[in-house]
């Protein structure tokens, strides 16, 4: 364990997204310390500029709320979603990969089929349909998010199995009568999972940003404090009070950013031989 | 003899954290015009990894720190890679053991060999064509003119690397690198390509530096003989000397490791029988999609042979012989298509579900690649473990089983708790077959269970294999490719070959008086007959 985190920390690049990925961590965890007041709450004159008032570092938007409340608020919303969505596409992900990649055949034809319809279907429309469908509470929005990822993992998944199943190991423990069921998520699974790893990165990273448009729409959650809410608010007043819109839009370049690095860097962590090159 | 190449003390350091601190320890070697030097040595000897010196080949961190690689008294070392590049290939050249790696899949035969003359000279276009025609008729490819225009995956493993050889001897260089260049070929493969190497060595005067592992090939070819060990040069001489007086304490261990090829006397067996193989036959098709032809491949066309109780039967074959689908048979890796595999009263090539589940108690397997055979999350405890527990024995009773096994197979008890990459080769497939017998089988079936393994490693793992059949009343199926292997344990052989049984019967008689013209085909390739029985063994 400590050899990968040496090995991680050597990139400058992975260490940083780290660091970055530490600092929305931090403002998530003392968004309450800080800001304990409900950050959607009116907090004092609309529309005042950073600095204008020391009171509010980051200025007020269009209905008077503290835009570094909701900025330290939103940090736990995006990693929540991005989180929990990731979990619920690499599970699904996982599971179909997997019984497609072992089983191949049959299995593998009507599985690899249904991921296609999934895949060939834009993923932000797909999402729309099931907003508008279910509604748009923070969970509605989170479980949607994660069905529209789950293909990429599927397919990853799937090919990293269809190589695992005829090595020479698997096929030990076939001899030995073990159980499919035991095969292939005690013996190949783990085998697998480092590639499914560093790919929910990105998968976290689109979360995120898909939150973020849904939200811009006005179709997130209005009842959260979320970057994204924050970003729509600020649209009606884009030209004279653009802040109100940007710094959101940096907090969200910034996580991305972060999780994005920190994928890269467990990637070439993971696979040292391959970085060399 | 001037030398033409000579390596002088070169020291070559591996990257911090290897398991040792030089690759090479003050290396000298030197290859006289007109001769075959051949290097020895098992794996880690360091013996490639001369070869790649010589090409400036060295992996990224890998530096060589003391010494020079002199070629015609100019050090290579020294030499820039621009300079480099105008040497290798026109001046030496290198042969590798994969040729289908070594070759680009996407160019055909006489695109990859013509691109040597377009690289280093200006000849036209169409003496370049005559130039390659005449080179891979010189290898003995059947039809140049046809060969020029194939791809590689259309050629067999013996002719790519009939055509590998013919680039690396386009530009006549002086010397030519060989490493491991048989390696991966079957053992008549293996004849012929060496005996082209003999022919053509004094007919272009090009001296050949040949690396291998094997003493068999190395009587079969060598003039002079370099044997290495952990990076160091142990002996130097001439072939006889060396294979029948050698000096050096290692080079005799080795050289008594080659197993001879006469059978041990006949044991008496059992009239009982333990698995009765009765007409089994299994076919892969593969395309016939829109009217492609669909390509039908017996490898098993109604093969019968059976396994007294208590002995070893041994399966020989090259590849593409269906020896190892029909391990993969017995033990149900795969379905057969008809046939009976019948073990007591139980029929192994139908049994379903739950009774397969119980089966596999009965018939094990010991597998080929002592790596790629344990799963690398697992502990060396579990993974021998692991069978019984799925047979619903408790887990700290297995784990006290997998103990006791480990003394059995001659490991350490307490390394129990280590991952499989702790341990060497040999270690490894001795925790393979540990694994196998944690089941109680009657019957092992092992699928090559020593060609990964070095020459000395491989008579370890034998001598246990016939102390576990002794002690523990084992049924064994033995398949091979390498007939000096199969002599050394098998009591029954059965000779296969394109999905067929060629000859079957006791060892000695097969390997005294082979009937079949295959059989006496391949007791006739087998390297460094001549040479190596003469020793005293």
């Amino acid at each position: 364990m400590s050899v990968l985190l040496q090995r991680y920390l050597r990139s400058p690049s992975a260490a940083i997204g780290l660091a970055l990925l530490l600092l929305v961590v931090f403002m998530a965890a003392t968004a309450g310390l800080f800001y304990p007041r409900d950050p959607l709450g009116l907090a004092g004159r609309p529309l005042q500029w950073p600095m204008e008032v020391s009171a509010f570092p980051l200025g007020t938007d269009s209905s008077g709320r503290d835009i570094a409340a909701q900025i330290f608020h939103g940090a736990r919303v995006s990693l929540l979603i991005g989180f929990f969505a990731t979990s619920v596409a690499i599970l699904i992900g996982i599971l179909v990969g997997a019984i497609a990649g072992y089983y191949g055949g049959i299995v593998d034809d009507i599985l690899m089929r249904i991921t296609e319809a999934f895949q060939t279907l834009p993923n932000f429309l797909l999402l729309l349909v099931l907003v508008a469908v279910f509604g748009s509470t923070l969970w509605v929005v989170t479980l949607a998010i994660g069905i529209v990822s789950w293909p990429a993992p599927a397919r990853l998944t799937r090919a990293e199995f269809m190589s695992l199943r005829g090595r020479e190991f698997v096929q030990a423990t076939r001899v030995l009568g073990l159980r499919d069921f035991q095969i292939i998520f005690r013996e190949i699974l783990p085998n697998a999972l480092p590639p499914v790893i560093v790919y929910a990165s990105v998968v976290m990273a689109v979360s995120i940003l898909l939150e973020s448009a849904l939200a811009f729409l006005n179709l997130s959650d209005p009842n959260v404090a979320s970057w994204g809410n924050l970003i729509g608010t600020g649209r009606g007043v884009l030209r004279s009070q653009w802040y109100v819109s940007a710094i959101p839009g940096v907090a969200i370049i910034i996580t991305v950013l972060a999780v994005s690095l920190v994928g890269q860097g467990l990637n070439d962590a993971l696979n040292p031989r391959l970085k060399k090159r | 003899m001037t030398p033409l190449l000579e390596i002088e003390n070169l020291s070559v350091a591996l990257p911090t954290g290897a398991d040792r601190a030089l690759a090479l320890d003050r290396v000298s070697l030197s290859l006289g015009a007109s001769e075959i030097l051949c290097v020895v040595g098992e794996s880690g000897s360091g013996k490639s990894m001369a070869a790649n010196a010589v090409m400036g080949l060295l992996p990224e961190d890998v530096r060589p720190t003391t010494g020079r690689i002199l070629l015609d008294g100019i050090d290579l070392l020294t030499m820039t890679e621009a300079q480099l590049r105008k040497v290798r290939g026109n001046r030496i050249a290198m042969i590798f053991q994969e040729p289908m790696t070594a070759l680009n899949p996407l160019r055909t035969i006489g695109d990859q060999i013509g691109e040597m003359f377009r690289e280093h000279t200006d000849l036209s276009k169409d003496r370049i064509r005559e130039k390659v025609l005449a080179l891979l008729d010189e290898v003995r490819i059947p039809d140049p003119t046809g060969a020029i225009a194939v791809y590689p995956h259309e050629l067999s493993g013996g002719q790519r690397q009939r055509a590998m050889i013919a680039m690396a001897l386009a530009l006549e260089p002086k010397v030519l690198i060989a490493d491991e260049p048989t390696t991966a070929l079957d053992v008549t493969t293996q004849a012929q390509i060496l005996k082209l190497i003999r022919d053509l060595q004094p007919k272009k005067g090009t001296a050949v530096l040949f690396i291998t592992h094997d003493f068999g090939v190395v009587a079969e070819i060598a003039n002079r003989i370099v044997v290495m060990q952990h990076g160091r040069v142990v002996e130097t001489g001439a072939v006889d000397q060396v294979l029948h007086a050698p000096e050096h304490a290692y080079t005799k261990s080795l050289i008594a490791a080659v197993p001879p090829l006469t059978a041990p006397p006949p044991r008496k067996l059992s009239s009982e029988i333990a698995l009765d193989i009765k007409a089994v036959s299994k076919t892969y098709r593969s395309g016939g999609f829109l009217g492609r032809r669909a390509r039908i491949t017996k490898a098993l066309d109604a093969v019968s042979m059976q396994l007294p109780k208590g002995g070893t039967l041994g399966v020989v074959g090259e590849s593409g012989s269906g020896k190892s689908t029909l391990a993969k048979a017995i033990v149900r890796l795969i379905d057969v298509d008809s046939g009976q595999i019948q073990l007591g009263a139980l029929d192994l090539a139908k049994v379903r579900g739950a009774e397969l589940r119980a089966a596999s108690s009965k018939v094990q397997m010991v597998f080929q690649d002592p790596f790629a055979s344990l799963n690398p999350r697992r502990k060396a405890g579990d993974l021998v473990a692991q069978g019984p527990i799925a047979h619903g024995v408790s887990r700290s009773l297995a784990i006290a089983k997998a103990a006791e096994l480990f003394a059995l197979v001659g490991l350490d008890p307490s390394s129990i708790d280590r991952y499989p990459h702790e341990f060497s080769g040999g270690q490894r497939q001795r925790i393979g077959i540990a694994r196998a017998l944690a089941m109680n089988p009657q019957v092992l079936v092992a699928d090559e269970p020593v060609s990964a393994l070095d020459v000395s490693v491989q008579a370890q793992v034998l001598r246990l294999l016939v102390h576990l059949r002794e002690k523990l009343g084992l049924s064994m199926v033995f398949i091979t490719h390498d007939l000096r292997v199969a002599a050394q344990i098998c009591d029954r052989i059965a000779i296969m070959k394109d999905g067929h049984v060629v000859e079957a019967g006791i060892t000695a008689d097969v390997f005294g008086t082979p009937k079949h013209e295959y059989t006496r085909a391949l007791l006739a390739s087998i390297p460094g007959r001549a040479m190596l029985e003469r020793q005293p063994s």
